[in-house]
């Protein structure tokens, strides 16, 4: 019997949403050779996340609650992939690219001298079940294709929204495995001393809809208050404060930025859109007062529907937007934001 | 203590890349540029070097190309460099670079801490900086954006990382891996004096049978690169007032199913 392990990330015995999307690539590997499909939970709530990955079409799943795998660490978590790799032996195992599943597939296919493909946007099973996928390099320029040649388990992580989870059936059920960790506490080499959640924040890859800030942002109409050092960066977080982020708000968005206002520290780098930034693929990007450098469009070609907002018609943002407006972001962008509140009530 | 970084030549990052005749990506005339990552593990690894009264080794994997990447860390003030080159790691195989990787550093014998930046941009991965911990078998951590302390005699080190969800600080054993975000620090321009140091210098070429290296046989190649496919998309611009541009832009953006 063979098995494809697709991996669900937790955060405080939550499923990250694009676990799902793991499960629906990690049944169409299996279902080219009539495998089933195992999720592996690692952590507290294991076996609730456990039931729901059923729903979204696990058949199996091996579970993991101990101590040690409360938070995430590479050494214990890729000790007990490593060995379950080892005892089922599956055709693949799946993840969507966060950091840490970043990490730990690639440790424990070190481990095992195992192929992998990383950040894959597109995904195909051959003939002889080997896997060849397509992926974006030099910063999203170019698309590489890269194929699975030697034997052995396949590791793939999966650029999030690349794949679609399926529609959860509530009555599905999956045949839950509890297994012993692989690390004790004393053989791990690394202690969380503590933490500190940041909350609210919208994850940029995660992201449905994006509304982003560029350069012009520093065009606020409004007047710095007196004394203020540096008025230019005073108007420009105004602004992604009182324009742009109600946008997003209303949208159910998050807030995005060029390097060139990162650079002049309108917004913080973790906003950062682009080469050196994230590259995102929303089904909405708007650009206000972005002229689209190359380094940003690497960033967010791939985006369904772009809108462009900018004062100078002939900005290379244009070329790559379904929509136009040219003019005054800080005319515009309240406009739309009330408008989207009027016509969907938010 | 002795502190290894890692780092290649990527092109600019304004540069077009698109795919040559040969079927290999090309910037054209552009120049290359230290991965932009990198350029902040660089400046950790002279940092905690001179804090230790210690060395910092920069290694490049590849061909000639890296060596400006070399040069230009030997010019910031990196004290040696090395280049890794064998035809078996042309595959693009991130495994067997990783191999190659943790052996070089296991040659250099008394290496506490590898620092790297937290991707390559022109091969877009991660990966290579993961399996070479593994294959060290040292302690990973990732994103690490201040080394609070490191004490070689104990062998501990104390840091904090950004994680997705918030702020870490983690205590772990060395020798350790890491990758840094830009957070960490100011990397240095290269000094005059440096650049003329580094023009002159010349940089060790190692093989895998110079690092008596066993690389794990290729399961992965690249079968080839594709340039982006156009967008395809008509653009259409909205007019009128900002009231009527927005009303024309949610009925539109309802109709593509994007709201």
């Amino acid at each position: 019997m063979t098995t494809v392990f697709a991996f669900i990330e937790t955060f405080k015995g939550v499923a990250s949403p694009a676990s799902w999307e793991a499960v629906a690539a990690a049944k169409m590997i299996a279902g080219a050779g009539g495998a089933s499909v195992t999720a592996l939970v690692f952590g507290e709530n294991a076996s609730a996340v456990a039931s729901q990955a059923a729903q979204y079409g696990a058949n199996a799943a091996l579970v993991c609650e101990d101590a040690t795998l409360a938070q995430f660490r590479l050494e214990p978590f890729a000790a007990l992939l490593t060995a379950l790799v080892n005892e089922h032996k599956p055709v693949a195992v799946v993840a969507v690219s966060s950091s840490r599943a970043r990490e730990l597939l690639a440790a424990s296919a070190a481990d095992t001298n195992s192929p992998m493909l990383s950040e894959v946007a597109a995904l195909t099973v051959g003939a002889d079940g080997k896997l060849s996928a397509e992926r974006a390099v030099y910063a999203g320029k170019v698309i590489s294709d890269v194929a699975v040649t030697g034997g052995g388990t396949q590791f793939v992580t999966l650029r999030s929204r690349a794949f679609k989870a399926a529609t959860p059936d509530a009555s599905a059920q999956a045949a839950v495995t509890t297994v012993a960790p692989a690390l004790s506490e004393d053989q791990i080499p690394t202690k969380i001393e503590s933490f500190e959640e940041e909350v609210g924040k919208v994850s940029l890859s995660d992201a449905a809809i994006i509304v982003s800030g560029g350069r012009a942002m520093a065009n606020n109409p409004k007047d710095a208050p007196a004394g203020t050092a540096d008025a230019a960066v005073w108007k420009a977080q105004d602004g992604f404060a009182h324009t742009i982020q109600p946008l997003a708000e209303a949208l159910g968005g998050a807030v995005g930025a060029s390097r060139a206002a990162v650079d002049a520290g309108y917004i913080p780098y973790a906003h950062q859109v682009g080469q050196t930034g994230k590259v995102v693929a929303p089904d909405l990007y708007i650009a206000a007062g972005i002229s689209g450098a190359i380094q940003h469009q690497a960033g967010m070609r791939t985006s369904k529907v772009i809108v462009a907002i900018n004062k100078d018609p002939e900005a290379p943002i244009f070329k790559m937007a379904r929509f136009g407006l040219v003019g005054d972001l800080y005319a515009i962008v309240p406009a739309i934001t009330a408008e989207v509140k009027r016509r969907l009530g938010k | 203590m002795h502190v290894v970084a890692f780092t290649r030549s990527t092109p600019d990052t304004a540069a077009k890349v698109e795919v040559g005749a040969n079927g290999q990506p090309t910037w054209g005339d552009a120049a290359t540029v230290v991965n932009p990552w990198d350029e902040y593990a660089l400046e950790e690894a002279i940092l905690q070097a001179e804090a230790t009264s210690g060395q910092a080794t920069v290694i490049a994997l590849g061909d000639e190309l890296h060596n400006e990447a070399l040069k230009h860390s030997l010019a910031m003030g990196l004290n040696a460099a090395i280049r890794v080159e064998d035809a078996a790691l042309n595959t693009g195989d991130a495994l067997a670079a990783a191999s190659a990787a943790a052996a070089a550093v296991k040659k250099l014998g008394d290496v506490k801490l590898v620092i790297c930046g937290k991707e390559a941009v022109d091969t877009g991965t991660d990966q290579h900086i993961f399996q070479m911990a593994r294959k060290l078998g040292w302690t990973l951590l990732s994103n690490v954006s201040k080394i609070l302390s490191v004490d070689e005699a104990a062998g501990t080190i104390r840091v904090e990382r950004q994680i997705e969800q918030g702020k870490q600080v983690v205590s772990a054993a060395l020798p350790a891996v890491l990758t840094v975000t830009k957070e960490i620090n100011e990397p240095r321009y290269p000094s005059f004096i440096g650049i003329r140091k580094a023009s002159k210098a010349t940089i060790p070429v190692w093989s895998l049978a110079d690092l008596a290296a066993e690389v794990p046989s290729a399961g992965v190649s690249v079968t080839g690169y594709r340039n982006l496919p156009p967008r395809d998309v008509k653009l259409e611009m909205l007019s009128g007032t900002p009231e009527e541009m927005a009303a024309k832009l949610v009925d539109l953006l309802i109709e593509e199913k994007v709201l």
